[in-house]
């Protein structure tokens, strides 16, 4: 049996914004109603103050961790972060993770019934932003009765979402820890992204992004999730990895099957992603991560992100990672300094490019143990 | 903890903010944090020092603090601490500049180069000297700067930076003894711990 499995965890939903209290999305648009599948793991004490919420990268879901039944064998997307006695202490926080709005894993987004025609959304579901999530997210952890997290935890478009808490609801925010991330999308990272949606939307089965109940743009999605997997990966792990392996032959084949180990393993992943993922939801999850631009949430106007926060950050960056690279953390933890904030920041030396965040990393889960202990250990010396 | 450290943590008032630069294991910010209350951060290079000090549960910057000070907002802290490091810094007059800056007072220290012994070395051995303090070959010594007690002062004065304190101590690099050397301290003094603040004449006055 799993040891994941001891750790049940249930996938809940929450819905809210019923017409005519409908989500008011940045573009100015109206969604509703809207739902949001969650998990959540640990027990909230008493007072509600050991709240840590956890969120996802562009094609993550809830279930960050622990299983869904004794059975169950597919563990969590974080279950080396997230547990009892792991970094995200589960014994000590209420650990809370959704899936985010535009998503495809449960919560409302364009693979979603559109109520006014009864038909999937497609591309008539509005563009959400990064703020729209956080918005979203918010509204959950209001019906949860929680006023203020403990921590906002997070990578990559995760990060991005840290970063939008912290300025939209300060004081909701006690810390906060973006890894592998940055305060805005930067051009090479909006041009892979592009790269990608253009694989899926010609595919011909994309038709317009009304696909549902027909044939999916499954060859699309696929090439798409390719293009982020060497993203999420650099040119040394690529060459530790792989190298020039050839798959099965002794030789070059001279034809055009994934004759090396590196294209099999991208085919590979394209193909299993295609499994579980919604090529629309893409679409509109890469478009939010474009958009992202912590100025946008400056109250201040630009580097004005954080004026008056209190909030405490732990800002993490890892050597190897090109699609955010150190510079942009430091970017950011600049304009933390700026604010007056409390910031700590540890760039990790680590082979493994932007995926590093989510493997098993002695430095980074001591990192973040030790920073959530002090700020737990801070909060409970306060009361 | 280090006996140079013990006597800049002497002059700290408590509460206060203080910025460590290379702060290595946060030995220093601990003490501080534990003893005075005082709000910590550090800045470090090493990735496994920077490590130590989340660890401990001090705020540290992984980075090099002569690029990092730039970013802070002026009087952001009551006192920044800069030990057995200014010999190794390349533009140590922009650096104080900025210091004083985003910072009110400033708590420097340095092996004194005019230590008698280190004085004899140059005199019959006809070696650059090398001493416990400063351990290293001319090709390999990050220390690129040497500085004496007296060029300090006049360092001081020429930039009109005040003096606010001023110790001569006699110990060894990592020892934790040592004591304080009130007479003839430029000859007998290995290291100079100083005080520093904004302008000379408007302290005086």
């Amino acid at each position: 049996m799993n040891p994941a499995c001891l750790n049940l965890v249930e996938k809940q939903f929450f819905t809210f914004g019923e017409p005519p209290h409908e989500l008011v999305l940045e573009s100015g648009e109206r969604l509703g109603p809207v739902t949001l599948a969650y998990e959540t793991l640990g027990t909230l004490t008493p007072d509600k103050s050991n709240a840590i919420l956890v969120v996802h990268a562009l094609t993550g879901d809830s279930h960050v961790a622990g299983c869904y039944t004794t059975e169950d064998a597919r563990p969590g997307w974080w279950e080396i972060m997230v547990g009892p006695g792991k970094a995200i202490d589960t014994e000590r926080y209420f650990v809370i993770c959704a899936n985010v709005l535009g998503g495809c894993m449960g919560s409302t987004g364009p693979s979603s019934l559109n109520p006014a025609t009864g038909k999937p959304y497609g591309v008539s579901f509005p563009l959400v932003t990064i703020g729209d999530m956080v918005t979203a997210q918010k509204a959950l952890i209001d019906h949860l009765g929680i006023s203020r997290l403990l921590a906002v935890v997070g990578g990559s478009v995760g990060g991005m979402q840290v970063l939008a808490w912290c300025a939209r609801y300060p004081e909701m925010v006690r810390a906060a820890i973006p890894l592998a991330t940055t305060p805005r999308h930067s051009a090479q990272s909006i041009a892979f992204n592009e790269v990608a949606r253009q694989a899926i939307m010609a595919d011909p089965h994309w038709q317009g992004g009304d696909y549902y109940g027909q044939a999916k743009p499954d060859l699309g999605l696929a090439v798409a999730r390719m293009i982020g997997h060497i993203t999420y990966l650099s040119s040394e792990s690529m060459r530790q990895k792989f190298g020039r392996q050839l798959k099965s032959r002794d030789a070059l084949s001279f034809h055009f099957d994934a004759g090396f180990e590196v294209e099999s393993y991208l085919r590979y992943q394209g193909n299993k992603f295609v499994e579980r993922f919604d090529a629309n939801s893409f679409l509109y999850l890469t478009k939010a991560a474009d958009y992202f631009d912590l100025d946008d949430y400056a109250a201040g106007g630009p580097g004005g992100a954080f004026k008056g926060s209190r909030t405490s950050f732990l800002v993490v960056a890892f050597t190897s990672d090109w699609l955010y690279p150190t510079e942009q953390s430091r970017a950011l933890v600049q304009v933390l300094k700026r604010n007056g904030l409390d910031v700590s920041f540890c760039e990790i030396q680590s082979d493994w490019g932007h995926d590093a965040f989510l493997l098993p990393n002695e430095r980074l889960h001591a990192l973040v143990a030790a920073f959530l202990s002090r700020i737990f250990r801070e909060e409970s010396s306060d009361v | 903890m280090r006996f140079d450290l013990q006597i800049i943590a002497s002059w700290i008032e408590p509460g206060s903010r203080v910025l460590d630069l290379g702060c290595g294991e946060g030995e220093l910010l601990q003490y501080l944090k534990e003893q005075k209350r005082v709000k910590a951060t550090g800045i470090e290079k090493d990735e496994a020092e920077v490590a130590v000090c989340i660890a401990k549960g001090i705020s540290v910057l992984q980075g090099d603090f002569n690029l990092e000070v730039a970013d802070y907002p002026p009087d952001s802290f009551d006192y920044i601490v800069i030990s057995q490091t200014l010999q190794q810094v390349y533009e140590p007059v922009v650096l104080i500049d900025t210091l004083l800056a985003i910072g009110k007072k400033v708590i420097v220290s340095f092996p004194n180069f005019s230590y008698w012994r280190i004085r004899l070395q140059l005199l019959f051995a006809g070696y650059a000297p090398k001493s416990k303090e400063l351990p290293y070959e001319w090709y390999n010594t990050p220390n690129i700067r040497v500085i004496t007690l007296r060029d300090f002062r006049n360092f001081a004065r020429e930039k009109e930076i005040a003096i606010l304190k001023e110790v001569a101590i006699n110990t060894h690099r990592q020892q934790e003894t040592g004591n304080i050397v009130t007479f003839l301290p430029n000859l007998r003094a290995t290291y100079g711990i100083f005080l520093i603040g904004r302008d000379g004449r408007e302290e005086a006055g």
